[in-house]
């Protein structure tokens, strides 16, 4: 019941968060420079003034802003996005698309970073004074400080081409006509560098929190406590340190969730993974502002529902946490 | 100079005659790939190079074009022109069908040019306005009738020009909105299968096509990968098997070029004949003055950026007319690479050493490392340069507005001066808002009276005439730098016989490639 009202009233606030963010998304695409027209026309290296005419009376762009961004918010709250100025398709309908690709890639990383990072740094709390220890937060540090495309590029020419035991780019072999099965085996295979690629630089964050804050909880009360109550070092570690330890990060997993539809742009480019960062880029590039309008609103929409699961999370994890406090 | 990869290239050239003597193998499927991916595979709907890349087999027009820029038959079996140079008659082939199964006929000739061209294509447009009307005499009949002889008419009927589009599926509907867009219907070797947009491009045999045997293939794949580094790790790892011009860096040809069983190149460009170009601008700053134009042009070492960042690949330009282009003018006086040349003509005008903004063009490294060897070059002779670095949409907007002072480009130059070159110095060409047309402001009433008149007289002797004059008034005052026609390579395992074998290169090229294996 408290959380039904809740949620209720979360959603109302998103959906004025996103209403204000279409409108500062709208605007602020308006500044960039380099009319979506006068791209397409480049594009074809031929053009005459008839040409562009009819592109940007075909876009609406001839109409002054305030239609346009009347025309735009209208179409939105019905979920009619409009077309792609370049693909002639309509933005919807990239997206939908493209957004499986992604979640799948980010999903994945998502997992593989929280599991291995809390499991990393756990290891590297108990064995705080061994080399092991040291070795996993050495590692931890330079997965950190490591540029992403560069480990993503050395992964491809290590496991692609020296080795040969992974597909260096796409989601799919393509033209090998998998289905059911072998077709998830196959996908799976193509999405070990790019997931792996992806995690690493979250799993290294996670793996130094997780040290930390055990670390510092191990210095608490309660569990000196526990200690004295005779549990065993290994039900300490995970019942009370452990559980008290985990707010900071669920908070970092809403942030790092928030990001899974725009923040794998350089994966997505490097891997040839067909989802929605790259479509982003290209838009951009292309001043494609319909199609880039669009993807802005799902990310947005995307953090707004991870911050109120984090915020739901955060509940269970601990209790003590309520509605205005 | 003679680079290892040139000469690489002329063994691959002596290699593709050989070829030709062997019996063609059927079957198999060819992957390349397709960089960037094209908005949409509609020839004729939009023009841009990604598209006519794939789509060049999708579609075809009445004529190719040999590497020679000689017209060859498609569509169109044979065609006359009468006395008068104004009445060109087509003889179409009979046994032609689209992908959809209807006959091919006259009425889509005329539909294609007539209606679908005309509001659609700005290329065809520039072609058209010549044209007075467009007639099928019968079913397999022809005759376009032109205002006045047009010279270069029969070079502007290849396929990503001049595409022929179904009269059926388009006649009364909104072209743009047709739901066959989709699912593209032409008449050409292979048919449209399937997209996966980002990841791939699937083309298949058409059973069906009107030329015995053609093709051998049974299919292309042609794989969407933004990477560039990926791109040539596809090609090293075996996924694909060629690499068509400008799909990996240019500094990883040399690399890619010298693995075993790689071919390369530099044929199938001819019809395009990539022309790259500094615009300078003419109406203002120091730019205005052709004595600074002329020393920017002394003060460039183009045999280096040649030699050094386009490997060797490519020609310096004399002047205006790239060697493509018919009726060059070998006469004029080239522009060497001479700083102190440079260095008077500047102190003649007087420079001040006013700073001049230079755009790079943003499309790669390359680019960006050529724009830095200009810049080196001008400062080297005095001149005050500042990079202003922008992406695609910038540029574009930059030029369109005519805010620069100097910006790099690349122009296509269609096989002749009329379509490919004369765009870029005829006065009525300057309007704001496009960064392809008259950009860099020049006017010269001569040079448009010589440029019109030589577009129609007749016959060709009258034009090389005209056309002779023109370059040497364009010599003299340098409206633009002429920097290097570019030599987009080729990249191919040798296995794959019969790549190119058209001006227009890969765009129609996989009609005759079989695979040796």
């Amino acid at each position: 019941m408290l959380y039904a009202r809740l949620i209720a009233s979360r959603l109302f606030k998103a959906v004025v968060v996103l209403f204000l963010i279409i409108i500062f998304n709208f605007f602020l695409i308006q500044m960039a420079p380099g009319d979506p027209a006068a791209i397409l026309a480049g594009e074809a290296g031929a053009t005459d003034a008839e040409f562009l005419r009819q592109l940007t009376e075909r876009f609406g762009l001839d109409q002054p802003l305030h239609v346009q961004l009347w025309r735009y918010v209208s179409g939105v709250a019905t979920l009619d996005f409009g077309f792609s100025y370049r693909q002639q398709v309509p933005v919807l309908d990239l997206i939908l698309e493209r957004l499986p690709a992604t979640l799948l890639l980010t999903g994945t990383a998502f997992v593989l970073s929280l599991v291995l990072g809390i499991v990393a740094g756990s290891l590297a709390a108990a064995r705080v004074k061994k080399p092991s220890g040291s070795v996993i937060m050495a590692l931890a540090l330079v997965f950190y400080a490591t540029p992403l495309f560069w480990v993503a590029l050395m992964a491809v020419v290590l496991f692609s081409v020296y080795l040969e035991w992974l597909p260096a780019y796409g989601m799919y072999t393509v033209g090998a006509g998998h289905v059911g099965l072998a077709m998830a085996l196959d996908v799976g295979k193509h999405l070990i560098l790019p997931a792996t690629t992806l995690a690493l630089f979250f799993m290294a964050i996670y793996t130094r929190m997780t040290r930390a804050s055990m670390l510092e909880a191990a210095q608490q009360d309660f569990v000196k406590t526990a200690r004295a109550k005779g549990l065993s070092p290994r039900v300490i570690q995970r019942r009370h340190v452990l559980r008290n330890a985990l707010l900071p990060i669920i908070t970092l997993a809403g942030l790092q969730a928030g990001q899974m539809v725009g923040g794998a742009i350089l994966t997505e480019t490097v891997f040839a993974w067909p989802g929605i960062g790259r479509l982003m880029y290209e838009a951009l590039q292309q001043r494609d502002y319909n199609l880039l309008l669009g993807i802005f609103f799902f990310s947005a929409a995307l953090v707004i529902v991870f911050n109120i699961v984090t915020d739901l999370v955060y509940r269970l994890a601990d209790p003590r946490i309520k509605e205005g406090s | 100079m003679k680079t290892p990869l040139a000469i690489a290239i002329t063994a691959a050239a002596l290699t593709a005659t050989y070829a030709l003597a062997e019996e063609p193998k059927e079957g198999g499927v060819i992957d390349t790939i397709i960089q960037p991916e094209p908005p949409g595979l509609v020839l004729g709907m939009i023009q841009n190079a990604p598209t006519r890349t794939v789509a060049g087999n999708i579609y075809e027009g009445l004529l190719r074009y040999s590497t020679d820029l000689e017209p060859m038959p498609q569509l169109a079996e044979s065609w006359e022109v009468s006395d008068d140079g104004r009445t060109w008659t087509f003889h179409l082939r009979e046994n032609v069908s689209w992908h959809d199964g209807e006959p091919f006929t006259a009425e889509d000739v005329v539909f294609s040019a007539d209606v679908f061209h005309r509001e659609l294509n700005p290329s065809a447009r520039a072609v058209l306005q010549h044209v007075e009307s467009i007639e099928a005499l019968d079913d397999y009949t022809v005759a376009f009738t032109l205002k006045e002889p047009f010279g270069p008419f029969l070079i502007s009927f290849e396929a990503g020009t001049f595409t022929m589009v179904p009269k059926h599926i388009y006649e009364g509907t909104e072209f743009r909105d047709n739901e066959a867009n989709n699912h593209p219907i032409g008449t050409g070797p292979f048919k449209f299968e399937n997209w996966d947009r980002g990841t791939v491009i699937q083309l298949v045999k058409n059973e069906d096509y009107y030329e015995e045997d053609l093709p051998y293939l049974d299919g292309i794949n042609w794989h969407i990968i933004p990477d560039g580094a990926s791109r040539a790790v596809a090609y090293e790892n075996g996924t694909v098997d060629v690499l068509p011009y400008g799909t990996v860096e240019n500094f990883d040809i040399p690399r890619l070029t010298e693995m075993d069983n790689t071919c390369v190149t530099e044929h199938g460009n001819e019809y395009f004949s990539p022309f790259a170009m500094l615009w300078m601008n003419n109406r203002e700053g120091p730019t205005a003055d052709k004595r600074f134009r002329q020393a920017v042009m002394y003060a460039m070492d183009r045999e280096f950026a040649r030699n050094v960042l386009w490997n060797g690949l490519g020609k310096v330009p004399l002047g205006a007319f790239g060697s493509n282009a018919k009726f060059q003018n070998d006469d004029l006086a080239p522009f060497d690479h001479d700083p102190e040349r440079a260095r008077e003509l500047l102190d003649e005008m007087g420079y001040d050493g006013e700073e001049v903004r230079l755009l790079p063009l943003p499309y790669g490294e390359t680019w960006t490392r050529w724009a830095e060897a200009v810049q080196q070059n001008l400062k080297e002779v005095g001149i005050n340069v500042r990079t202003e670095a922008t992406d695609v949409g910038g540029w574009n907007q930059r030029l369109g507005d005519w805010d620069y002072d100097l910006a790099f480009t690349y122009l296509y130059q269609y096989g002749d001066p009329a379509l490919g070159i004369s765009r870029t110095y005829l006065s009525n060409n300057i309007q704001k808002g496009s960064p392809w047309n008259n950009v860099e402001g020049y006017e010269n009433p001569k040079v448009d009276e010589l440029f019109n008149q030589a577009a129609t007289a007749h016959p060709d002797e009258k034009r090389e005439a005209l056309y002779h004059d023109v370059q040497e008034i364009l010599q003299e005052d340098v409206p633009v730098g002429w920097l290097l026609e570019l030599g987009f390579p080729t990249i191919y395992r040798c296995d794959v016989k019969n790549l190119v074998t058209s001006g227009v290169g890969v765009n129609d090229g996989f009609k005759d490639a079989w695979l040796d294996r």
